[in-house]
């Protein structure tokens, strides 16, 4: 374990710069939450509080077979007995999981059938977040599936998926119309058992988007999925269950934003992948809820568990996250390579600055073997925020040959802010290599003063010398998506990064 | 264009700068010669706008403007450009892409309208024969794994791209074998105009043989104890400092 704090020499001939530096920092944080807007829409409330009967409404709402319903009432008795983990570098006020609504979707009548008739105060909440939902998304060859709290209102290019067999939907229409797939898949990456916000999540999650990749096909476009939440105290708990059949591929995105609350809003979601014999998973996260304000006061709770298993041959699961948002992140996109010669890639950017708390990182399982993994974290703290790396690599005694390759380095921005590596290693086979580097570093005052000499203002200065630094991250994002990523490290440092 | 009155300069309470009087005229070459810790690199900074440095009396101003009161990032804008000693290292971040947000920016501050992705690659490509760089270094990152030669010379790139009106060159020289030292030269040579001034700050006459000034000072405890013309340089080539500082102080 190693621990890393912020300092920085108070020489008197650095104040000037570092003044100046945290001016241009000071004037990004500044700027309000450009999506912190609330879309007036009628929403269809359940009572708050959690108990067997709102599991059961939540089922019974979304007219599920018996089998969900028993599945979700199992995970809520299970959550019970459990309790909050204490263990992350985090701290935060105990929520109150009863003063909570679990259930809330715009109101409807019937479905909608096209864009016309979705509301439109729908379509321009995503005109404002920037969510092509008309025929460019057609150009920029991207299916959205956007949910606006618990439901999905709309989805695209539905059809010329089908066509390939390709079943990319809402999950609740998936557990409705694909429940053989749903049963055999759901919960077996994540059991409804494994964590405290995991299982909350089984018994009560609300919507979220389902994927199956049939043998031997390649998805042709990205598929996109914009998660937003809304209504006021509203826990958000979606689902996710990707299933990439053998030989098939995919790359599917996730990009979050919320608007602006007073009160801390919970968010657990739950992923999960699973890749067969030769198949590949690409999962892109862009999250950029809101992070509170300067004060600490207000932002996302987001306790999410992702996890995938490549579970045949051959196999290749690949996260990759950019997080710029939330007051505190909690999350471990995770592998666990069963099938022989599988491999698991970990990409991560985690920013925080103000107040935001992040504890983030990864679980590389070695099963099977000649199994490979590869982390890759970048960590930038700004502010007064402090940012851990949590990451742990596990060899099973019956991995042979397992190679494992872990850079973790953190960036300061100020003197204020904290960086935390906890990497952990456990290796039960000697055959097995695994090599770990860190780095710690500062934005440099000449790099600043560099660009400043070259005409570039201190706040793009260090904008830019963020995105060079996550530059390696930022490459493995679908292109649509890393131009947006380097955006949002520009809103976030917004107060961290410029 | 630049006029430095009775300048004092100091950092952490030292007096670096003393006195220094220094007058630069568009379409001039000066030269700034000195003994190590005479105050040269530190005259640069500080005509930058680098942090780190109190300015406890005097002016400079800058084709009329107060230039001691102006960020950084302005004084580049209005045409200073400094060749660093030691050009600084930005892992990730594009060499091009980095150059050409530069430019725009100085293009947005002069009204002038930015250049777009092609126009620049001509452009840069075009400048990139002054200095006779591989274009692979376009493609790298800033400074990142360059050898100390093609560093300078992704300086005199810079300068060639961004045309500046003042040039500050700091010890460009030092760390250049020969040949690059031509280029880097040539590179200026070609870069000279009517318009524009520049000020070279090195150790050795050998810089002057292929940047010919039309100024020399030599900068001695932080103020200029002697002018002249290239001749000058070449005397001191032969005879040192020593002459120069032991003498009754010389009006500049």
């Amino acid at each position: 374990m190693k621990k890393e704090k912020g300092t920085m020499a108070l020489e008197e001939k650095e104040k000037k710069t570092r003044s100046d530096e945290q001016k241009a920092l000071q004037k990004i944080a500044d700027q309000d939450y450009k999506y912190g807007f609330v879309t007036d829409i009628e929403m269809e409330d359940f009572p708050k509080g959690l108990n067997e009967e709102i599991v059961r409404m939540i089922s019974a709402k979304k007219m599920e077979p018996e089998f969900m319903t028993e599945w979700r009432l199992k995970a809520f008795r299970h959550w019970l007995k459990m309790s909050e983990p204490k263990w992350p570098h985090l701290t935060y006020p105990e929520v109150n999981f009863n003063d909570l609504y679990y259930y809330a979707a715009p109101k409807k009548k019937d479905g909608p059938k096209s864009l016309d008739e979705v509301d439109p105060e729908l379509l321009a909440t995503f005109e404002k977040l920037g969510v092509p939902l008309e025929e460019r998304e057609l150009l920029a060859g991207v299916a959205v599936d956007a949910v606006i709290d618990s439901v999905s209102v709309a989805t695209t290019f539905k059809g010329k998926l089908n066509e390939m067999g390709i079943i990319f939907c809402p999950i609740s229409e998936a557990i409705k119309d694909h429940p053989e797939l749903v049963q055999k898949y759901l919960g077996t990456v994540v059991p409804y058992t494994d964590n405290f916000y995991a299982t909350l999540n089984s018994a009560v999650f609300s919507d979220g988007s389902f994927v199956y990749i049939p043998p031997g096909v390649r998805c042709p476009m990205e598929l996109s999925s914009y998660f937003r939440i809304n209504a006021s105290k509203t826990g958000q708990f979606e689902r996710t269950l990707i299933i990439a059949d053998k030989d098939s591929y995919v790359s599917y995105l996730e990009g979050c934003t919320a608007p602006m609350r007073d009160e801390n809003q919970l968010h657990a979601a739950v992923v999960e992948l699973i890749a067969l014999d030769d198949a590949e998973i690409k999962y892109s996260t862009v999250q950029n809820w809101y992070a509170g304000n300067k004060e600490g006061v207000g932002g996302i709770y987001n306790f999410v568990t992702k996890r995938g298993i490549c579970a045949g041959k051959n196999s290749k699961i690949s996260w990759t996250q950019v997080e710029t948002g939330s007051a505190i992140t909690w999350k471990y996109p995770s592998c666990i390579l069963k099938g022989d010669h599988s491999v698991g890639e970990f990409y991560s950017v985690a920013l925080t600055n103000n107040y935001q708390q992040a504890d983030t990182g990864t679980k590389m399982i070695h099963l099977g073997n000649d199994t490979r993994s590869l982390i890759v974290s970048k960590g930038i703290s700004a502010g007064k925020s402090n940012n851990a790396y949590r990451g742990l690599v596990k060899i099973s005694k019956k991995a042979e040959n397992a190679r494992n390759y872990s850079q973790c380095d953190s960036l300061l921005i100020g003197d204020q802010c904290g960086a935390h590596t906890y990497p952990y290693l456990e290796v039960e086979n000697p055959s097995a290599q695994v090599e770990h580097e860190a780095t710690t570093s500062k934005v440099s005052e000449d790099q600043i003063f560099y660009l400043n000499q070259r005409g570039i203002s201190t706040e793009d200065a260090v904008g830019m010398i963020v995105s060079g630094y996550a530059r390696e991250v930022f490459q493995q994002l679908p292109m649509e998506f890393a131009v947006e990523a380097q955006a949002l490290m520009s809103v976030s440092l917004e107060g961290s990064v410029g | 264009m630049l006029s430095i009155k009775n300048l004092n300069v100091s950092a952490e309470g030292k007096t670096i700068l003393n006195g220094l009087n220094l007058e630069v005229n568009k379409g001039e070459i000066h030269a700034i010669m000195g003994p190590n810790g005479s105050g040269k690199s530190t005259l640069a900074h500080v005509l930058s706008g680098r942090s780190g440095y109190q300015v406890e009396s005097g002016s400079a101003s800058y084709n009329g403007l107060d230039l001691l009161d102006m960020l950084p990032e302005i004084r580049a804008r209005e045409g200073i450009f400094l060749a660093f000693q030691y050009p600084i290292e930005i892992p990730g971040v594009n060499n091009t892409s980095f150059l050409k947000k530069a430019l725009n920016e100085i293009r947005k501050h002069r009204g002038e309208e930015e250049l777009d992705a092609i126009d620049f690659l001509q452009l840069i490509k075009k400048q990139m024969q002054l200095v006779e760089m591989k274009e692979d270094l376009l493609r790298r990152p800033v400074n990142q794994g360059f050898s100390g030669g093609e560093k300078k010379r992704n300086e005199i790139l810079q300068m060639a791209v961004l045309d500046p009106k003042l040039a500050i060159l700091d010890e460009t020289d030092s760390g250049l074998d020969i040949d690059a030292l031509r280029i880097v030269a040539g590179g200026v040579n070609k870069l000279r105009s009517k318009d524009n001034a520049f000020v070279v700050i090195t150790h050795y006459q050998r810089l002057l043989d292929y940047i010919v000034p039309d100024f020399v000072h030599v900068l001695s405890d932080g103020k200029i104890i002697k002018s002249g013309t290239k001749e000058l340089a070449l005397e001191l080539e032969d005879r040192g400092y020593d002459w120069l500082t032991n003498e009754p102080e010389t009006v500049a």
